[in-house]
């Protein structure tokens, strides 16, 4: 086999397909299975899911490399595939060297344990050994700036805290490959510049190569030097990071104004469409920051369902979760029981609430143990048309029209 | 590979991911990379057991102590077998402790697998350690429950023979058996997940078939041939004849049961090898 000396991974036509079994066929515990198998009962259709399909890219020793696209677009399946945790189902990866993965903050921490027990069992976990970890052990406990509380049970911890250890033990396995999911969407903002600042160094300084999964547009061009854009599974761009993030920003503004659920499902509720419309109720995927809009959400009850949520999230592009909202806000009887029938619900939100961006519009249904629906169905743009030049280009997430008394002394 | 042209990739090793085939070979060279993986794991379970019960290490020695009082209740006086020359408690607690490890190592890789769903969805390791940690945890137990032992064999003047010297080949077969078992469990319980729950329902029973609270030779002979069927009888006598010279060591029996356990093991080993690349994606 022979390879660019300078490759530190390299994919070939990389494919992950689950098989969602349809309906009831599926066997979670032994007892089903084996009255399935003595009554002969068929199995349910069996649907395949490509969550990955044809993917290939190289990435160079010491590159910093980022990988883009919408929730559901495949990157967490490639970085686990890539960390090794989950397997193919086609194509080949070569990789040369230590693959360190930090794919969520603190998984493999106990909570009944302390600092101290913890960075030992997450060290070992992420391929360390006991001699390397009491080697960097001051360094994780300094960069993580929890040395007062070593020996207290992380379930005491602040998440900032705990966040902190954990991304200061992930830091430091040295590994010639580093992978990282959305780590940042966690912790303060002065932790998160220390973590990407840690990053960088790895990247540069050390020619360690870092892949780097986020939302954040900014982090990844700041990171990043070619980034790759996935979308439905397959690879929509590679290249520079620039030129990836502006494909990515374009495909956003292309997504479609109305969505509708693709098959029935067998779930009690399912949400079946969804759309947006403007104040003069014309559906569009862009509003006036101080008009509004108004969400519009078809459903079907097919049996009385209790407890049942039907909602819908707004994420920033960024990947910040904004709104969790409901039709059983208005009539908390709904959420009790839901009688069968379908269903239209209309909620307003106000203008001067969101600030100019893109967003997403996620929906959700379910009860609190189990989930039916839950999509990041469309994408819209929230912008500013009329200009009133005061208040222009805001920052901020929310963008209110407050009631102001100002009073004036001459 | 090609000549490198720097220093650093000669020393990087290759790795090929690719999609899972029948038998992945026994990744002996991982667990070589993980290996304070297998004592970490092991620590982790032993300091949350003995931090979280109120009594702690206590438990441990009461657990089969309490099991021995009640065989020794039921057995010893409502059936009123024979103790054969020892007090019942002493007998029972001998079989007890063979038993013990036995079906914590089924029960515990069993369901390890489950209780580490976050894990192993999140970090690479292989597999294989979490079962493997549940037995050395477990191990750390029978040490406590040996302690226990050697004190009542001073303590009811039984002292020890040169019998004890095979002792360990006992507890090695049970061993291998239990960990056969706890390796289907385990792989089958990441699918099916009232396995962790069936598990120690069917360890209840098969305590009843096998010679922990009664010795072997108060079974009637018609019914022996059955019971020597059972896997665990002829360590579990074993254990006892070497502990205090009671029991039968039968060899054909023990012979038998060698070879079940080796073959469960290997059955063991394959399910778990089989199911284990699919773990992330069901679990």
């Amino acid at each position: 086999m022979s390879s660019e000396p300078d490759t530190a991974i390299r994919a070939r036509g990389l494919g992950k397909t689950y098989l969602l079994r349809g309906g009831n066929g599926r066997s979670t515990t032994l007892g089903e299975a084996v009255s399935r198998f003595a009554i002969g009962r068929k199995r349910g259709a069996i649907r395949e899911f490509a969550a990955l399909e044809d993917v290939s890219f190289d990435i160079r020793q010491g590159e910093a490399f980022g990988i883009v696209g919408r929730n559901g677009a495949g990157k967490s399946t490639l970085l686990k595939i890539l960390g090794r945790i989950s397997r193919p189902s086609r194509g080949r990866v070569e990789i040369w060297g230590r693959v360190g993965s930090l794919l969520e903050v603190g998984a493999g921490f106990h909570p009944e344990l302390t600092g101290r027990e913890n960075i030992f069992l997450n060290g070992a976990m992420l391929g360390m050994t006991r001699r390397e970890i009491q080697g960097k052990f001051d360094s994780i406990v300094d960069f993580s700036e929890t040395g007062e509380f070593l020996d207290t049970p992380v379930k005491r911890y602040s998440s900032g805290m705990y966040v902190r250890l954990a991304f200061a033990v992930a830091a430091h396995l040295e590994p010639d490959i580093l992978l990282v999911d959305e780590v940042l969407a966690v912790g303060d903002a002065q932790f998160q510049k220390k973590c990407l600042g840690k990053m960088r160094e790895v990247s540069r300084n050390d020619g360690r190569t870092v892949l780097f999964v986020s939302h954040n547009m900014g982090a990844v061009t700041a990171l990043t030097s070619r980034s790759i854009f996935l979308d439905s599974g397959r690879v929509a761009a590679i290249g520079p990071t620039p030129e990836v993030v502006r494909a990515y920003l374009a495909r956003q503004a292309e997504t479609p104004m109305e969505w509708s659920a693709r098959e029935k499902s067998a779930h009690p509720v399912q949400i079946l469409s969804l759309r947006m419309l403007d104040r003069e109720g014309n559906v569009a995927g862009e509003f006036e920051a101080a008009d509004g809009f108004t969400v519009e959400l078809g459903y079907e009850v097919r049996n009385p369902a209790r407890n049942t949520l039907v909602e819908f999230f707004i994420h920033t592009a960024d990947g910040v979760h904004l709104v969790t909202c409901g039709d059983h806000d208005a009539d908390p009887e709904r959420y009790a029981l839901r009688q069968p029938g379908e269903y239209v619900a209309r909620v307003t939100l106000p203008g001067n609430l969101l600030n100019v961006g893109a967003y997403i519009l996620r929906i959700n249904s379910g009860t609190h143990h189990a989930t039916y629906d839950h999509e990041d169905a469309l994408w819209f743009r929230i912008a500013e048309s009329s200009r009133l030049t005061s208040r222009h280009n805001r920052r901020g997430l929310v963008l209110p029209m407050l009631p102001w008394i100002t009073e004036h002394r001459p | 590979m090609t000549t490198p042209s720097t220093p650093a990739t000669a020393s990087r090793r290759r790795t090929v991911i690719e999609p899972p085939r029948a038998w992945e070979g026994l990744g002996l060279r991982a667990c070589a990379e993980h290996r304070d993986l297998l004592g970490a794991f092991a620590m982790r379970d032993i300091r949350l057991r003995y931090r979280q019960t109120a009594l702690g290490i206590a438990w441990v020695v009461l657990q089969p102590l309490l099991g021995a009082g009640l065989f020794a209740f039921v057995f010893g006086k409502v059936a009123r077998l024979g103790s054969h020359g020892v007090p019942y408690f002493v007998f029972s607690f001998a079989g007890l402790l063979g038993w013990t490890l036995f079906a914590n190592v089924i029960a515990k890789a069993g369901s390890v697998m489950i209780q580490n769903a976050g894990v192993i969805t999140k970090i690479y390791f292989p597999r294989i350690l979490l079962p493997l940690s549940a037995m050395l945890s477990s191990l750390v137990d029978f040490a406590i429950g040996l302690g226990v032992m050697a004190i009542l064999l001073v303590t009811a003047h039984i002292g020890v023979a040169p019998r004890i010297l095979l002792f360990p080949v006992w507890i090695a077969m049970l061993l291998v058996l239990a960990l056969g078992c706890g390796l289907i469990a385990g792989a089958l319980g990441v699918k099916y997940r009232d396995v962790p729950y069936i598990t120690p329902v069917l360890l209840q029973f098969l305590i009843y078939g096998s010679p922990v609270g009664y010795g072997m030779m108060d079974v009637p002979a018609r019914l022996q041939h059955w019971l020597w069927l059972n896997p665990v009888s002829a360590p579990l006598e074993a254990c006892r004849w070497s502990l205090l010279g009671i029991g039968e060591l039968n060899a054909r029996a023990l012979g038998y049961s060698a070879i079940i356990a080796v073959a469960v093991l290997g059955i063991g080993a394959w399910l778990f090898n089989w199911l284990e690349s699919s773990f992330a994606d069901v679990i």
